[in-house]
């Protein structure tokens, strides 16, 4: 795609003002990193309190007579129980039970207690377009998807992120994990969850494209806080344990495999009414055939995507779907997919980089531990 | 000192030419923090990959400038390889080369010309 394709966000020229190098993503020129380096983002974020452009990610509402229990005909979670105020993380199924994109959906609610209408959604950039067509297509005349191209997303991350977004509007104090929010605040119109893909406390806000740019503004007054880009925005999220879509999950990847059997709720387990269920509820009772496991390289170079992990003899046995360096750890960290044979803490394994067998262990997910708030 | 359209210096005394990446290459990456240097007593030919430097996000090959056999490698870069950062052009440096043809080295772009090449990019 040639660099006069790609689409901006509201924050496009923020990024650029600030020095930032800009790179393709999802169609989108995002920044991958600022003039501090990746490094120093992903630590500040750990540290203090780093904010993100996330506005590339498909924003949605989606609305019809009985939008919750439409919604689960195309992912495994309960929504039908999702609580007012409340969102869940979920994945679009296909009829395979392989999954087409991960999500966040909820139910914000106003300031008086009164829940929006029908489901907010938010799913990955790259996916979207696709996202949206599945949802209209499976649940036509049920559910109408009504995208939010006026809204930029902008992710607050962070052992700080508390105190600066409480700071700025107060309603968000009372929130914790999960929790989400149509708020007037920062002179517009907010919709605010207690979320996050990097491990950290944090907020993610979605505001009015022609607002983005003076809240983001606004944030940086802040001294805790410092623009992160796409770079540390992968680290961190890794060091979490978190997959990455078009990585770590794709359309032949089932949530079983991707060890997000938690996103199954027990009802729909035992409904077996979502796309995919027989092999989805086939994979919990007997075990898949591959598995998702956390690598720690213990010597030698980062194992990346694409490397090939071993056992002790040197047999084939899975690969590396995503992988970097981890700058809390200082050591080389990933995730792999490999017969379940191979999953328990501990076991000893080899990736192969550059042709050279290098020694690793599978290790408990995330690498960091997560520092959500789940109560105030 | 010579310069590569790749970004990596040379600095030949006698028949050895000591090779590393230059401080825009090392600015260009962010924090190095892994190289692998190529093991002594290996050939290699000029524009061969011979060396990676990777950072947070990724790894990169480094060619070598000139054909030749590896004499020695930096082993400081085994465990500080953020000295590539911090003294691309002395103390960074990956390895040096017995050069075979010091002609090739003749052939590449001094400070000047790569001054000027930097300006293109």
């Amino acid at each position: 795609m040639s660099e006069t394709a790609l689409k901006t966000t509201p924050l496009t020229e923020a990024h650029v003002a600030l020095g930032a190098r800009m790179v393709p993503f999802a169609g989108y020129s995002m920044p991958v990193q600022y003039p501090m380096g990746v490094m120093a983002e992903h630590l500040w974020t750990r540290e203090h309190c780093g904010i993100f452009d996330v506005s590339h990610m498909g924003q949605a509402r989606l609305t019809g007579v009985s939008p919750l229990s439409a919604f689960e005909e195309v992912v495994p979670g309960d929504y039908i129980g999702l609580k007012a105020g409340k969102q869940k993380y979920s994945v679009l199924l296909n009829r395979q039970g392989g999954i087409i994109d991960d999500l966040m959906a909820g139910r914000p609610t106003s300031a008086d207690g009164t829940p929006d209408d029908g489901l907010f959604v938010v799913v990955n950039g790259a996916c979207k377009d696709n996202d949206f067509k599945v949802i209209d297509d499976e649940l036509a005349g049920q559910v109408e998807s009504r995208r939010l191209e006026d809204r930029a997303l902008i992710a607050v991350q962070g052992p700080e992120a508390a105190a600066v977004v409480n700071g700025l509007v107060p309603e968000t104090t009372s929130m914790v994990f999960m929790d989400i929010r149509s708020l007037k605040g920062l002179e517009t119109d907010l919709i605010v969850s207690r979320s996050g893909y990097t491990g950290e406390d944090g907020y993610e806000i979605s505001v009015p494209a022609g607002e983005a740019a003076r809240v983001w503004t606004l944030l940086l007054a802040d001294e805790r806080v410092r623009p992160i880009g796409l770079g540390a925005r992968d680290s961190l999220r890794l060091e979490a344990g978190l997959p990455l879509y078009g990585h770590d999950l794709d359309e032949t990847v089932s949530p079983v495999e991707a060890g997000l059997t938690f996103a199954i709720n027990k009802n729909r387990r035992e409904q077996r009414d979502f796309p995919g269920a027989a092999r989805i509820v086939k994979e919990l009772a007997e075990g898949p055939a591959r598995t998702k496991v956390c690598l720690r390289v213990l010597e030698g170079a980062p194992a990346r995507e694409g490397a090939e992990v071993a056992d002790e003899a040197g047999a084939v046995i899975g690969v590396v779907t995503s992988g970097g360096y981890s700058p809390c750890l200082k050591a080389g960290i990933a995730l792999a997919f490999v017969p379940p044979a191979f999953k328990a803490e501990g076991t000893k394994l080899k990736v192969i980089v550059r042709g050279k067998a290098q020694a690793c262990e599978v290790v408990a997910s995330p690498f960091v531990p997560h520092r959500y708030v789940r109560k105030v | 000192m010579r310069f590569t359209k790749d970004h990596e210096w040379v600095e030949l005394e006698g028949d050895v030419a000591t090779i590393g990446v230059t401080a825009h290459a090392a600015e260009q990456l962010g924090d190095v923090v892994f190289v692998e240097t190529p093991e002594v007593g290996k050939t290699v030919k000029a524009g061969d990959a011979f060396a990676v430097v990777e950072s947070v996000k990724a790894a990169s090959d480094v060619y070598a400038p000139l054909s030749g056999e590896v004499v020695e490698a930096n082993a400081v870069l085994g465990d500080a390889p953020e000295t590539v950062n911090a003294d691309p052009e002395r103390g960074g440096w990956f390895a040096k080369l017995k050069v075979a043809n010091p002609a090739e080295y003749e052939a590449l772009m001094d400070r000047a010309a790569y001054e000027a090449f930097l300006q293109t990019q």
